[in-house]
């Protein structure tokens, strides 16, 4: 099936030449050592902002790779050779997403709890950040992925991106960093936690849909 | 599947600018045209029409008895001078993916390969290839997923003598089992085309 060649070959890709995951890791270590700098040494004072500061640094990291998402394919042809094709766009754009989440979202995933509980975090939360950034960083690509199709063309598209993307990740940086909050507290967490499992639902039902639009609009 | 390609009165617009009005063209089974005019006359915005890629200001193009969309989805290959290849993968993978994107086969890749003479080629990151060479490559999309309709953007370009006389040969095969070509060429086609002059 073609859509699993394109898979391959999106992953493949993101993860390739260029250092992909490995420079949004080295910025997100980067950005979070800087966090005790900023805030002074004191362990309980950084252990209170920990899983915050980690989801936070988390959206801006997954910021880094989104300008490669479309713009390449556009420049050299490969978004119009894409589109003849009997696969819509739609599809071919949601796959482009899975392919940048699975070379650059989850290898952050990961590093997020790590990067927590280095920051002073107690262990136990360790699992849900995980699971949080799993899911947040489906919703963080498939709505970077609009903000990138839309910046097609523009010069300076990446910090165009960046300023059309942020706002919509918003809701998710509430919704995780409360769910992580209240369960290090103690308090009813999961609320938090299906409400930003149901934003990255509709990010990933609707994403493609506005992308797909998007990228139409700049070919024509 | 496409048995003709018709324009009727097109016209392009790009960038606020109309490039050419009452564009006609009719093209059946086996024949080629050949559109000529100076730089900037709208030969690529043409093909990027015919393929879907652009809108149209006036006119309609239509694929004989065929749908559309589905026309550009099964039936056509566009060539343009953006090769969609990237320069950090192998050429034998992106030749392999765009094959199989196109609902290419492996025996129809192979042969592709042979008649291209690629297989030397391919397990060499793109970035090393000639501008020929990366032609070559392209061209074998056409070879491995058989589809009716070429348009081509300057296909011979960057081709060596000896290459412009092989892609030749492909061409008129191409055009003797069936297949329509429109190619957009500053120099004469070497196969029997119709000369369409695109003016403003």
């Amino acid at each position: 099936m073609s859509l699993a060649r394109l898979l391959r070959r999106e992953a493949s890709l993101a993860w390739g030449r260029g250092g992909g995951p490995l420079v949004a890791l080295g910025f997100y270590a980067g950005a979070a050592t800087l966090l005790p700098l900023a805030i002074g040494p004191e362990a309980g004072r950084l252990a209170a902002v920990a899983p915050g500061a980690a989801w936070v640094t988390l959206a801006l990291a997954s910021l880094l790779c989104l300008d490669r998402l479309f713009e390449r394919d556009f420049e050299d042809g490969a978004l119009d050779l894409l589109l003849l094709s009997p696969a819509p766009l739609e599809l071919v754009c949601a796959v482009k997403c899975l392919g940048q989440w699975l070379a650059t979202a989850a290898p952050l995933a990961v590093a997020a709890p790590v990067a927590a509980v280095a920051l002073g975090a107690e262990s136990r939360l360790a699992p849900l950040i995980l699971v949080s950034a799993l899911i947040g960083g489906l919703a963080f690509v498939f709505l970077g992925g609009i903000g990138a199709a839309l910046s097609l063309g523009a010069r300076r598209g990446g910090l165009l991106t960046a300023v059309i993307v942020l706002p919509l990740y918003v809701p998710p940086v509430i919704f995780g960093g409360g769910a992580i909050a209240a369960f290090a507290s103690g308090l009813p967490w999961l609320p938090g936690f299906a409400l930003l499992a149901a934003y990255a639902a509709s990010a990933v039902a609707l994403g493609p849909l506005a992308m797909a639009a998007a990228c139409r609009n700049a070919l024509s | 599947m496409i048995s003709a390609l018709t324009l009727g009165g097109v016209a392009v617009r790009r960038g606020g600018r109309l490039l050419f009005e009452g564009m006609n063209l009719s093209l059946g089974r086996g024949e080629a045209a050949a559109l000529v005019g100076r730089n900037g006359a709208g030969k690529t915005s043409l093909l990027r029409a015919v393929a879907g890629l652009v809108g149209l200001e006036a006119g309609e193009i239509a694929f004989g008895e065929a749908d559309p969309a589905q026309a550009r989805a099964e039936g056509l290959h566009f060539l343009s001078h953006q090769d969609a290849l990237k320069s950090a993968r192998l050429a034998g993978e992106e030749l392999e993916f765009w094959a199989g994107w196109f609902g290419g086969s492996a025996a129809a890749l192979a042969a592709a390969v042979d008649r291209l003479e690629l297989g030397r080629l391919l397990d060499l990151e793109v970035r090393r290839l000639s501008a020929g060479q990366r032609r070559r490559l392209t061209l074998a999309r056409l070879l491995a997923a058989p589809r009716p309709l070429w348009l081509l953007d300057e296909p011979m370009s960057p081709l060596d003598a000896d290459w412009r006389a092989a892609f030749g040969a492909i061409m008129a095969e191409h055009l003797a089992g069936g297949g329509l070509i429109v190619a957009a060429v500053h120099d004469p086609l070497p196969i029997p085309a119709l000369k369409v002059e695109i003016a403003a």
